[in-house]
């Protein structure tokens, strides 16, 4: 691959990253995707759109989001200050809502009067539900039945916003299955449904879409550090499952040469048991959901179905801009296991008193991974992409404790 | 002339309306393939539409999908559906096979490699599903290789890329309306008509219809548009469960031979 130069040039007009990304789908979703390219590409220089986009964000998301200075986790790991940049304190608890509050009101300006959505850790899910209620549409989410049963909180406050959650049984029943389910019920109802995609994945426009909602992230988080710091961190993480949250925080660093990017995927029980969901570090280039990307798929091609223990990272593809970065060398994607993210869930709750998203904890664990080969005046970045509070009912049963 | 152009020419010929079964490739048994793509061509069928399992079929129904679930169960793979065109070649030269399916499979097996075996095996064309036009240089080497790649094209299709859709067709145009898609659901024999009568005027391909034909009287209502009627669904339902090479073919002969009694009415 030619060296690039700038990062931020792509995706190209099809939605390529290099080889990555594209429209692989079928004949009747061209037009869809047409029409909502066409329309986000409007909405994207509006500035009215922007203004409004601004205001909910400050207003109803509750940004900017800090980052904050993990003091007695840095001093206990003895390496790098850890830093996080702390998604989990914005309203509903992710990264997820500032993804789904960009596109209810790219929705609202298509005219369109029902959202649908796939979820997997369920935090996709919920954010859609709240932007639907807020905005007064119908609210329909596919959701793997094992993932309904890992994640029951986050089912029931979906239906407490007045969301349908339709439980998806087929293939592996998890975010997979969701994905095709919704786009299923997409195709079939175009006219007046919006389909609201939770992760930097699915055909063009949607990687580049929910990249933009999510680059915010990066960019606050640049300005913080020059402002709050004085410097750049030396090296960003992030969990990769889709990959959302990372691309959110990377984007605005992609063109800092001296900011390394590590991404931390989900190792499950080891990538030499098989039972993992490390589609960059163990997979291979195929075409999966709409894209071209790395997929986990055996030698016939067939999608593998993966293990993690956090239903977010428990998926066989990733976007397709980070196989893009994966192959540029731009950042580079390690496993980190399903032990190895409890351990670093608990250590973050009791030196800093935040309850991580099992998801965010394989960023936790890396973060301190990487502050451990830093010196002690390095920064590590690491995106604190959701609370925990979901999990308690998943990380009690792993241990045995009756809650 | 490949193989689809020579059968669409002998059915123009011979004023007859196209029958394309759709069966997915190792259901409903892997043993008895060759014998139920024998038993479609004994039913009537001019073309044989051959599906290759994939674990993720985003654009099928719950049918196909579950067809493809227990093919996939059974160890079926791309190597597998190639050797069951390749024995079905040894007893018929003539009817053509598309294989239909998805993008990652022939990805993994490789473009090339996968371009020669299928030619080798007597394959005539690929349907993928997941490759619109705007994507399909990768499919290079498959036409270099003479396989053809079959379009689709949607009632959703706008006019500018119809007509590009039309001026690209080779072997054949499946035009394709799954009740549901919007404004599909509604529409009458005649708007289909209208529909696929200007798409016929202006494919450089004939025109096949797959717009969920389950029977004799849903066939005849498109048979006296289209070039050749495609039937997928209702035939793989209709042999779940079956338990030897004898059932499915009678299963398959009991199915089309109605089917076929009404096309050749027109």
């Amino acid at each position: 691959m030619p060296e690039i130069r700038d990062f931020h040039a792509f995706p190209d007009a099809h939605g390529r990253f290099g080889q990555f990304g594209g429209s692989y789908v079928a004949e009747t979703l061209m037009a869809p995707l047409a029409e909502l390219t066409e329309a986000y590409l409007r909405l994207r220089d509006d500035p009215a759109f922007i203004a409004e986009l601004d205001r909910d964000l400050k207003h109803y998301v509750g940004r900017p989001s800090p980052i904050y200075h993990a003091e007695r986790l840095s001093q206990h790991v003895g390496g790098a200050r850890i830093l996080f940049k702390r998604e989990d304190l914005n309203h509903t608890g992710a990264h997820k809502i500032n993804n789904t509050v960009g596109q209810a009101l790219v929705a609202r300006n298509m005219g369109k009067t029902r959202i649908i959505a796939e979820t997997g850790a369920g935090q996709h899910g919920v954010a859609s539900a709240t932007v639907a209620a807020r905005l007064g549409l119908e609210c329909v989410v596919y959701m793997g039945a094992v993932d309904i049963e890992r994640q029951k909180i986050n089912v029931y406050r979906m239906k407490l916003l007045g969301a349908e959650v339709v439980p998806v049984t087929s293939g592996s029943k998890t975010l997979k299955d969701a994905l095709n389910e919704a786009m299923r019920d997409w195709v079939t109802n175009v006219a007046d449904t919006f389909y609201i995609i939770g992760t930097v994945a699915g055909p063009h426009p949607y990687p580049l879409m929910v990249r933009d909602f999510n680059a915010i992230v990066g960019r606050e988080a640049r300005a913080q550090m020059l402002e709050e710091y004085g410097r750049l961190p030396d090296v960003l993480t992030a969990c990769v499952g889709g990959g959302s949250n990372a691309i959110g925080l990377f984007h605005a660093f992609l063109n800092d040469a001296g900011v390394r990017i590590v991404g931390a995927e989900a190792a499950g029980e080891g990538i030499a048991t098989g039972h993992h969901a490390a589609s960059l570090a163990a997979g291979r280039p195929g075409v999966l959901h709409g894209n071209r990307t790395y997929v986990l798929c055996d030698d016939n091609g067939q999608i593998t179905e993966t293990h993690s223990i956090s239903a977010g990272l428990d998926y066989p593809g990733v976007g397709p801009e980070h196989a893009f970065l994966k192959d540029a060398g731009r950042a580079d994607y390690v496993g980190v296991t399903d032990d190895e993210a409890m351990e670093a869930f608990h250590l973050l709750a009791r030196t800093e008193g935040i309850l991580a998203a099992l998801e965010s904890s394989h960023a936790v664990a890396q973060a301190i991974k990487l502050a451990r080969e830093l010196p002690k005046d390095g920064i590590v970045l690491c995106n604190l992409s959701g609370r925990g509070d979901k999990d308690v009912h998943t990380i009690a049963a792993r241990e045995g404790v009756e809650v | 002339m490949s193989r689809i152009d020579r059968r669409f020419a002998a059915l123009k010929a011979a004023g007859r309306t196209g029958l394309i079964p759709f069966v997915t490739a190792g259901d409903p048994s892997p043993e008895h393939m060759v014998a139920l793509m024998h038993a479609l061509v004994d039913a009537g069928a001019d073309l044989i539409e051959l599906g290759v399992p994939f674990s993720d079929p985003m654009a099928d129904g719950p049918v196909i999908q579950h067809a493809s679930e227990r093919a996939i169960a059974k160890g079926v793979g791309l190597a597998d559906v190639l050797g069951w065109v390749a024995a079905f070649r040894q007893r018929d030269a003539d009817t053509p096979i598309v294989l239909m399916g998805y993008l990652n499979p022939i990805e993994i097996h490789g473009y090339a490699r996968f371009a020669q075996e299928a030619v080798q095996a007597g394959v005539d064309g690929v349907l993928l599903v997941d490759c619109p036009l705007e994507e399909s240089a990768v499919l290079q080497p498959l036409r270099e290789a003479g396989l053809q790649q079959i379009l689709l094209a949607a009632p959703t299709t706008e006019p500018s890329r119809m007509a590009q859709l039309c001026g690209s067709a080779e072997g054949f145009l499946y035009y394709v309306s799954f009740a549901g898609i919007t404004g599909a659901a509604h529409l009458s024999t005649g708007d289909i008509a209208a529909r696929v009568a200007d798409v016929r005027a202006r494919a450089k391909a004939p025109v096949a219809v797959g717009f969920g034909i389950r029977d004799a009287a849903s066939a005849q209502a498109i048979a006296g548009f289209a070039d050749a009627v495609v039937i997928g669904s209702a035939l793989v339902e209709r042999l779940v469960g079956a338990a030897d090479a004898g059932d499915i073919a009678q299963r398959a002969r009991a199915f089309l031979a109605p089917i076929r009694a009404t096309l050749d009415k027109h």
